[in-house]
């Protein structure tokens, strides 16, 4: 009953007062607050960083499934490997291109939808709806979908609208291009844009609705353009939800499967490392080499990590300072 | 526009907790509104197009230019649930529903009391503990995959639904937490105190008056995990096999064309993805809360 009663103010307190009545007492208060804390820290630190450990050890192996008998440490010959092969190195610059190609125009998108449904119109609810659609349609449906019912040379939406546009001017010919074929790291990116712009749209939407609307409105009576409000006033406040948005973004991106898996197989240069190393560990059956691959997109993610983490704590402080 | 006395300026004031009003702004050019539809309109498109072309024959759903105005059946939803092949997709929605449902009982389990422990009674350094969790879901999954895969190898754990409920469980978990802890953070400290004067103990606390107080924030976080579970790719591929596939799995199965099959994929397409659009559309206030961890409202 007194328990609840030692409680600090709001709940967002700091952490909690110095209990001045021995040590051994104040141990035994800290473990009952610790213990509803700890399945919960861990089940997260047995499921997700024994196995990275686990890959840590693997990456400095030679150990292929196919040569059993050949299984010993290598230091850093892996990490070698995967620097200087081809497949990897081409791995990892698809990986960037596509993740900073998506993130940044899914962000630019985004900012745009966001700006034109924070104004007030007929059907903003609407126009709301059937912008979070794409977001809700399953990562491997809506890649079949771009794949087989938009960009199919023969009988999809896109060629479609095409003949249909060219018959409308009396020709034949409309061109038909095989999407896919000719551009398709872009097919990839094109599929993946229109599943994340409702994602940053969200974020910013957010971001826009949590202005300061009292010291805009006095600029707005202060004579300052719409142009000056967004420069001076609501672009400086959405930098950090444009950052999150992009951060949290890369962080999806950089492991995207789903897409280049579906759309082309990783076939035709798309190949990025998550598909790259699913091959490598799953048909290839290297595990050093996979391992050391891993450990190269969780450095690369942990620089994007960081700064991510930094954004989210500068927002997280905000938001309980209010 | 500017007649109408939709009184602007007072839209600057704030709600009683604090929470900013939704902005009236007239920007005052009705092409803006236009081009809002039009943006929504391109966007919500190839969904559209892919329920139309579900619902039409294979011969109508392969033209080129596209019949819009084709007649409708059922065809491609009887292909797809094997009214002729046999080959039923339900054991795998099954799969999926099995997978996504338990994780996110068990995440709750786990999340609500560490949520507890993070904001009402809080552990010395809760932000450290709080910013850890968010960083284990920012590993890339594929990085710890190959010694899970040779884990469950060794204990016979491939193709069985447990293994992903597990994995999806350790997946959900950071967001839950996030999210729990600001559902929490919410309850005020005058209710808890006054249920504590009245002697009520802790867990009968919990149960009158904390518990209707977060329901809502619980079920936004419940829907929210269930769509990162039911969506995922890449572990049950690596994991499970014809017993234990989940829809995804099932769903690569139309990777590789064959023949007329668009409607039947479109049909596949959005039954997979139907539970996700409603609850999405249940969640929608809370989505933005969950996609960005927590850390927008």
């Amino acid at each position: 009953m007194s328990t609840t009663l030692e409680r600090t103010t709001a709940g967002t307190t700091a952490s909690p007062p110095p209990e001045r009545s021995g040590t051994a007492l104040r141990r035994s208060a800290d473990w009952a607050r610790r213990a509803p804390l700890l399945p919960a820290l861990v089940f997260l630190i047995v499921v997700t960083q024994l196995p990275f450990v686990v890959t840590l050890v693997i990456s400095f192996m030679n150990w292929n499934a196919y040569y059993p008998d050949e299984v010993r440490f290598t230091g850093f010959d892996n990490y070698a490997r995967v620097l200087t092969d081809v497949n990897m190195r081409n791995a990892i610059w698809v990986t960037i291109l596509l993740t900073v190609v998506v993130v940044l125009v899914s962000l630019l998108l985004g900012l745009v939808a966001a700006l034109l449904l924070d104004r007030q119109f007929r059907g903003r609810g609407i126009v709301r709806t059937m912008m979070i659609t794409p977001f809700l349609v399953v990562p491997v449906a809506a890649a079949l979908l771009w794949k087989h019912a938009l960009f199919n040379p023969e009988y999809g939406l896109l060629n479609g609208t095409l003949t249909a546009i060219w018959r409308l001017f009396g020709s034949d010919d409309a061109p038909q291009p095989d999407w896919i074929s000719t551009a398709p790291l872009v097919s990839v990116e094109v599929a993946l844009i229109w599943q994340w712009t409702p994602f940053m749209m969200l974020i910013l939407l957010a971001g826009l609705q949590s202005r300061p609307l009292d010291v805009i409105e006095a600029a707005r009576i202060d004579g300052a353009s719409s142009w000056q409000i967004f420069r001076y006033m609501t672009f400086p406040h959405l930098r950090q939800y444009l950052e999150l948005g992009g951060l949290l973004g890369a962080i999806y991106i950089v492991q995207n499967f789903d897409a280049v898996f579906t759309i082309t197989s990783g076939g035709l240069g798309t190949a990025n490392l998550p598909y790259t190393i699913y091959q490598t560990f799953y048909q290839a059956h290297d595990y050093g080499r996979a391992s050391a691959a891993g450990v190269v997109v969780v450095i690369g993610t942990i620089i994007i990590a960081t700064l991510a983490l930094r954004t989210v704590s500068s927002l997280f402080r905000e938001e309980n300072a209010r | 526009m500017s007649a109408s006395t939709d009184v602007a300026p007072v839209a600057a004031t704030r709600t009683p907790d604090g929470a900013p009003r939704k902005p009236r702004r007239e920007w005052g050019n009705p092409l803006l509104a236009v081009a809002a539809w039009l943006m929504g309109i391109v966007f919500v498109l190839p969904v559209v197009w892919m329920v139309l072309t579900s619902f039409h024959s294979e011969e109508a759903a392969a033209t080129n230019p596209p019949s819009l105005a084709a007649p409708l059946t059922l065809d491609g939803y009887r292909e797809f649930f094997g009214v002729g092949t046999g080959l039923s997709p339900w054991p795998a929605l099954l799969n999926s529903l099995t997978a996504s449902v338990l994780s996110t009982v068990i995440v709750l389990l786990l999340a609500i009391p560490a949520a507890y422990a993070l904001s009402i009674r809080p552990v010395r350094k809760w932000t450290d503990v709080l910013f850890f969790f968010l960083s284990t879901r920012m590993l890339p999954a594929v990085a710890g995959l190959l010694p899970i895969y040779l884990f469950a190898q060794y204990t016979g754990l491939l193709d069985n639904i447990w293994l992903l409920i597990v994995l999806y469980t350790s997946m959900n978990l950071p967001i839950a937490v996030w999210m729990m802890r600001s559902f929490l953070a919410e309850v005020p400290g005058e209710i808890l105190e006054a249920a504590a004067m009245d002697g009520a103990g802790l867990l009968k606390t919990l149960r009158t008056v904390v518990g209707p107080i977060i329901l809502p924030g619980v079920a936004a976080t419940s829907l929210i995990c269930f769509i990162f579970s039911w969506n995922e790719l890449l572990m049950a591929r690596v994991l499970t096999g014809t017993v234990a596939g989940t829809s995804p799995v099932y769903l690569t199965g139309f990777v590789t064309s064959q023949g007329l099959f668009l409607a039947q994929v479109c049909a596949a397409a959005f039954v997979v993805s139907l539970p996700v659009i409603i609850a999405g559309f249940a969640a929608q206030d809370k989505l933005v809360q969950g996609l960005s961890l927590g850390a927008v409202k």
